[in-house]
């Protein structure tokens, strides 16, 4: 029987006072973001041993694309990370678009890309708030969501959901980019470096909160690399590796950006690396935007895309598209795609997201795989935990960027 | 009619019941409005309104928010130890709330003269984490337990370095009687004594900080760490006395600032009709810079609350002692 | 790039049955015999630090499958220094249902094996603590099998949904 109906049945029977004591940091619980059950094996404050049980928010999204298309597939993307949906949906619709060997046009690639840091800001927007109101400075939390609220303001007007966005399709972007959204787009660029530090002054080199992430959980870099974190947890043991410079994809080969890096691998050098990598994002979509008018006028749909409209939404029959070789339409939206697998991997903001796609020829994926970040920093929970105490441990929770639909899927 | 109600008025006894009634209705208003006040401070810091429905400006929040507590469902558990369970919030309440009577609020007006009032009010504030002690133990769950004891822990070593810092105060005064330290501050040449004793000021308000378990040092009831802490399972009214409970040590702890360091009731100016005009608002200065404090400040893990304890202000206070001493023998 | 990996099938010639070069990143199909040895000889010598992922795959009824195995695991491994990428794949019987586990060399193996052991049924020899991860304790059945239905009918629900269904009926009923 499994160690937590074991504990379970131990602490129903008797409540006994002897070493090792047990508590259950349970699925509801303030400060877990999400349903994740910790059972903790505790010798006074300290943690001795930690058991992270997961899988009540699992909603079987990798069986559910194997009945979809996939096109339909992309809005099951989504709800995986719902905090920057649209990094996940460029995971998806890159892997696909590997699978059935479609050439993004580069408007496109522009706009997932700012699509992509816009998701990246917002983010890492919500890990500073919920951090710093872990740790118990409750301001920073507002002034976060402030901003916050400012770039899901601008996402609403670009694909009109503020949450879930499904705006990245396969084989380019759902719609395209008017005025009004560029100039927002230019305003915020403008004024975030000078919002930031309106949140480092509170807490960048505050006695409490340098004490309170100093020397915690420091991992180094090869046991990183083990622990297969990626991401700003990785990058913050002094490892500069981003997917964005090793396997560059959409517009990252055009742009210019630093990968900041930290050095000891603690949870104040990530913090410093996701502030860091706030300032990068702002000025990524600052030259994505500067880029964007020369590419006035070009298609935001890549050519032998899956269509994607509804027949009963033109207003003129759509003219029958040239077939690319081993793409074939059939009414609508059913894709036929070659047989064969693809795999593609984005920085997403909390780490590497990877997408295994294995086809078998018809419209549904036979397998598709998805490898989230979020699973594997819950794994490595009990090795970071091993020697700190419970006020720590939130800490701890707060620096992986945890989300449980990530990890569950 | 009238003569005669008068002449009730000069027996002692009924002055003086007269009086505790008047102190409890405002020390209750002070309390219920100062949650009003963090709630409206804290969220102008955030760039937010705060409540602003209740009532013009949102003045009638407190009301409402005692009304909604009394009306709850009292919930508890089947395993508590009912009596302890009940008992609890009844201590705390009525050890934080007991000192008011012992501070002078003006020239005239103590409740209760004690010649060891500073004395008194120190133990009360010990005999207070006895009812969050026990809170936690008889809540019988592994969080309220744990909430309790870390609180219990920290409010004994917090207490030591508080002492010590009144220790240099009465030291200076001569005396225990605190209208008699409020008037040795007069008669001193700097008129308080924050400026001689800085450091004993400093070292006070800190442990202040620490005994009413407010932000930095508020572990015991931390939301994100032990869900609510020590009050875990309370429900209703008795939340609605804990939460009191909190406020008015609160009060206490400032109005016991004021009377030692700052100068009590005196002001550079007499206002004719308020004499307690001065007092006041030395109380709200104290009360508001709490209150700032919790809207900055992240919160100290406890083996860092225990260390900044023992390690850090006791020390000082020693120190301070001494100094004082020293002072006294030569001047 | 390819000239070590066709130098591999040379030197594991037991364990490598495949190499093929003409996907979209090199791939290497093996035999579950000597595999330990293969993937600890890519990870301290080729230098293959990291490993992305490790999935299992049911190629039961799959119309253009070219061998019998029903599973297959699939590994991904990175290098950091010289960013290349290959993928190992290791074929599974139905009836002999088990692999090696890599979790001596990498640690975060330890959950990704966990997964395919919930999902798919594949146990992993050598692996610290086999238990259901995403599923609860004392589910039945492997979820993500081809055989399984993606909807449960009503008597083959999980018996805690089932006693509360039958609660609120009770309760619906009074």
């Amino acid at each position: 029987m499994s160690l937590a109906l074991e504990i379970n049945k131990k602490q129903l029977n008797e409540d006994s006072w002897e070493e090792p004591y047990f508590i259950n940091m349970g699925p509801q619980h303030p400060s877990t973001h999400g349903v994740l059950r910790l059972l903790l094996q505790l010798e006074g404050e300290t943690i001795v041993g930690c058991d992270p049980i997961i899988g009540q928010l699992h909603r079987g999204v990798e069986k559910l694309a194997e009945s979809l298309n996939y096109n339909q597939a992309i809005v099951l993307s989504d709800r995986l990370d719902y905090i920057a949906s649209a990094a996940n949906n460029i995971a998806f619709a890159l892997a696909f678009e590997k699978l059935m060997g479609l050439k993004v046009p580069r408007r496109a690639r522009l706009i997932r890309t700012i699509v992509c840091e816009m998701a990246r800001i917002c983010n890492h927007l919500l890990w500073l708030a919920t951090h710093a109101l872990d740790i118990g400075a409750m301001t920073v939390f507002l002034y976060c969501f402030r901003d916050r609220e400012w770039l899901l303001n601008i996402f609403e007007k670009i694909c009109g959901a503020r949450l879930t966005h499904t705006y990245v399709r396969v084989g380019g972007v759902r719609l395209d980019f008017t005025q009004e959204i560029i100039d927002d787009l230019y305003k915020f660029t403008e004024e975030f470096p000078n919002r930031i530090p309106d949140y480092e002054t509170l807490i960048d080199i505050n006695r409490i909160w340098l004490k309170r992430t100093k020397n915690i959980a420091v991992v180094s870099a090869e046991e990183a690399i083990n622990l297969g974190l990626t991401g700003p947890c990785l990058r913050g043991s002094g490892v500069p590796y981003d997917v964005r410079k090793f396997r560059p994809y959409d517009a990252y080969d055009e742009v210019e950006f630093i990968v900041p890096t930290g050095k000891n691998g603690d949870t104040y050098d990530r913090y410093r690396v996701r502030m860091e990598e706030m300032r990068q994002s702002n000025y990524i979509i600052k030259q994505c935007l500067d880029k964007l008018p020369e590419t006035q006028g070009e298609p935001i749909l890549a050519e032998g895309a899956p269509d994607l409209l509804m027949p009963k939404r033109l207003k003129k029959p759509k003219p029958m598209p040239v077939p690319k070789k081993g793409v074939v339409f059939r009414g609508a939206d059913k894709p036929i795609v070659p047989v064969g697998e693809a795999f593609a991997a984005i920085e997403s903001p909390k780490g590497e997201l990877s997408v295994y796609v294995v086809s078998d020829g018809s419209s549904n994926p036979w397998r598709l795989r998805i490898r989230t970040p979020s699973f594997v920093h819950i794994s490595a929970i009990p090795e970071l935990t091993k020697g700190h105490m419970i006020a720590d441990l939130v800490a701890i929770i707060g620096t992986l960027d945890i989300v449980l639909g990530d990890s569950d899927r | 009619m009238i003569e005669q109600l008068l002449n009730l008025l000069n027996i002692e006894i009924v002055k003086v019941i007269l009086a505790a009634v008047i102190l409890v209705a405002v020390t209750l208003l002070h309390v219920a409005y100062l949650t009003y006040a963090e709630r409206k401070i804290i969220a102008r810091m955030q760039q937010r309104l705060g409540p602003n429905r209740v009532g013009p400006r949102g003045l009638l929040q407190p009301f409402a928010d005692m009304f909604k507590l009394m009306f709850k469902e009292d919930v508890i558990p089947k395993a508590v130890d009912k009596p302890t369970f009940w008992v609890a919030p009844f201590i705390s309440l009525v050890c934080a709330g007991t000192g008011v009577a012992l501070i002078p609020i003006w020239k005239n007006f103590v409740l209760s003269n004690i010649n060891v009032g500073l004395l008194f009010i120190l133990a009360l504030s010990g005999l207070g984490s006895y009812g969050i002690l026990l809170a936690g133990w008889s809540s019988n769950s592994r969080y309220a337990l744990l909430g309790g004891l870390r609180e219990g822990a920290q409010v004994i070593s917090y207490e030591i370095a508080m002492s010590l810092a009144l220790l240099s105060v009465v030291l200076m005064a001569g005396s225990f009687n605190l209208r008699d330290i409020v008037n040795a501050q007069l008669n001193s040449p700097f008129k308080i004594y924050l400026i001689p004793q800085i450091i004993g000021f400093f070292v006070f308000m800190i442990s202040a900080v620490a005994e009413c378990n407010r932000t930095p040092f508020d572990l015991p009831e931390a939301e994100q760490e032990l869900v609510a802490g020590y009050f875990t399972e309370y429900s209703g009214l008795r939340f609605a006395l804990f939460y009191l409970a909190e406020y008015a040590g609160m009060i206490v702890m400032s109005a016991l600032a004021v009377t030692c360091f700052l100068g009590g009731w005196a002001g550079p100016f007499d206002i004719p009709y308020i004499p307690f005009f001065w007092f006041f608002l030395k109380i709200y200065f104290i009360l508001f810079c709490y209150i700032w404090i919790r809207a900055t400040l992240p919160r100290y893990r406890y083996d860092q609350v225990m260390g900044l304890g023992w390690k850090i202000l006791i020390p000082l206070g020693l120190a301070n002692v001494f100094l004082t001493a020293i002072f006294k023998l030569i001047f | 790039m390819s000239g070590w990996i066709n130098k591999l099938k040379d030197q594991f010639s037991s364990v490598v049955l495949e190499v093929q070069l003409d996907k979209d990143y090199p791939t290497v199909i093996c035999n579950r015999e000597g595999f330990l040895d293969l993937i600890k000889h890519l990870k301290e010598e080729k230098g293959f630090t990291y490993l992305i992922d490790l999935c299992g795959v049911d190629y039961l009824n799959y119309k253009h499958k070219k061998f019998e195995e029903r599973f297959e695991v699939v590994y991904h491994l990175y290098n950091l220094d010289t960013k290349e990428l290959i993928r190992l794949k290791v074929r599974i019987k139905e009836d002999d249902c088990w692999h090696y586990s890599v979790t001596p060399l990498w640690k975060t193996a330890n959950w990704f094996e966990r997964e395919v052991y919930d999902m798919f049924g594949i146990k992993f020899e050598g692996h610290p603590d086999l238990r259901r991860v995403l599923m609860p304790e004392d589910w039945e059945g492997y979820p993500l099998r081809k055989d399984y239905p993606l909807y449960l009918d009503e008597e083959h629900e999980w018996s805690v949904y089932k006693k509360l269904i039958e609660k609120t009926k009770m309760e619906r009923g009074k």
